[in-house]
């Protein structure tokens, strides 16, 4: 059974208490539509299991496939370090339908970013390979396609849908 | 189905209607060979997709990937443009499957070639391989396990 490499580590984005009991850590690219599905997969196990639960997610931009995969991806980025990940994060799965290179920007306008710095941040060669070394732990993870899911550091080879009575058991 | 320490048959086969691939010619280079059973289907289509992102990452490790079946150049030419294929895939066509025969890994019954891996090194010399069940996509983490120690050996 393939496992997460490297374990949840301080360079992840993630959510919930530290002292939860259940670790999800999800590799996800940010235009593909069934990612999107398990992003509100994801919010009911949060809402479910509350503290229990600790999320993390990683970038896995299928960039030939999917046009603003990457560019969302390095998005997310230059939002965490003004510390708005989770905010990008999220609006950018709940308003999908609208992924484009403006469509990103006005995101950072709406959550008051500093622009200048959010432009130059998605420009930067650091943050794209932040995003690249993502998607190779990924690769090494097992990742054979988004999104993929890892439950306490295994990977889970099942249905995404049925996360939560999965979880249950 | 070919082991480590076994020499890569060679072959020559055509990635499009115009161009002819012969792996010798490739000597010198760490080789990633991925037989499939067919263009277009769901898996195949999965595991071509990851591995069309991942040919930096491969290039990095001095490796060229070539994807086989034995499906016509015409076929792999539309399927290659239909997803944007950036490696070659080749046609095992005529006499069907002779190369997926000569890496033991062809399925008489269904006439197809199963999901296999191989990593050559740069001397022709098979250092992994892998036979994935054929409704599995195995992604490409052994790849990168093998091409790393062939980099530290």
């Amino acid at each position: 059974m393939p496992t997460l490499i490297p374990p949840i580590n301080a360079l992840d984005h993630i959510i919930g208490a530290p002292d939860a009991t259940i670790e999800v850590v999800e590799y996800g690219d940010f235009q593909c539509p069934y990612c999107r599905e398990a992003f509100f997969v994801v919010k009911q196990l949060q809402e479910r299991f509350a503290d229990k639960l600790r999320f993390v997610f990683r970038n896995f931009p299928l960039s030939e496939a999917h046009e603003f995969a990457m560019d969302a991806a390095l998005a997310a980025e230059a939002a965490a370090k003004q510390n708005r990940f989770w905010e990008m994060h999220d609006a950018i799965y709940n308003r999908q339908p609208e992924l484009n290179e403006a469509f990103l920007l006005r995101l950072a306008a709406d959550f008051d970013l500093d622009l200048r710095k959010f432009a130059d941040d998605m420009e930067s060669p650091a943050l794209l390979s932040r995003v690249e070394a993502d998607f190779e732990s990924g690769v090494r993870s097992g990742v054979n396609g988004t999104p993929t899911f890892y439950l306490d550091g295994k990977r889970y080879n099942g249905d995404y849908r049925v996360l939560s009575s999965f979880l249950d058991s | 189905m070919l082991q480590k320490g076994d020499t890569a048959p060679d072959f020559t086969l055509s990635a499009t209607p115009e161009k002819m691939v012969h792996l010798k010619d490739l000597r010198g280079k760490n080789v990633i060979l991925a037989f499939y059973p067919a263009d277009w289907s769901p898996v195949c289509s999965d595991q071509m997709a990851l591995y069309n992102e991942m040919l930096h990452y491969f290039d990095k490790y001095n490796a060229i990937l070539l994807g086989i079946s034995v499906d016509g150049a015409w076929c792999h030419a539309a399927f290659a443009s239909a997803r944007q294929i950036h490696f070659d895939l080749l046609s095992d066509f005529e006499p069907k499957g002779a190369v997926a025969k000569l890496y033991g890994v062809y399925e008489e019954k269904r006439g197809l070639s199963q999901r296999a891996l191989f990593v050559i090194d740069a001397n022709g010399i098979i250092q992994w391989s892998y036979l994935s069940p054929v409704n599995e996509n195995p992604g490409a983490d052994g790849i990168l396990a093998a091409l790393e120690n062939l980099k530290t050996n």
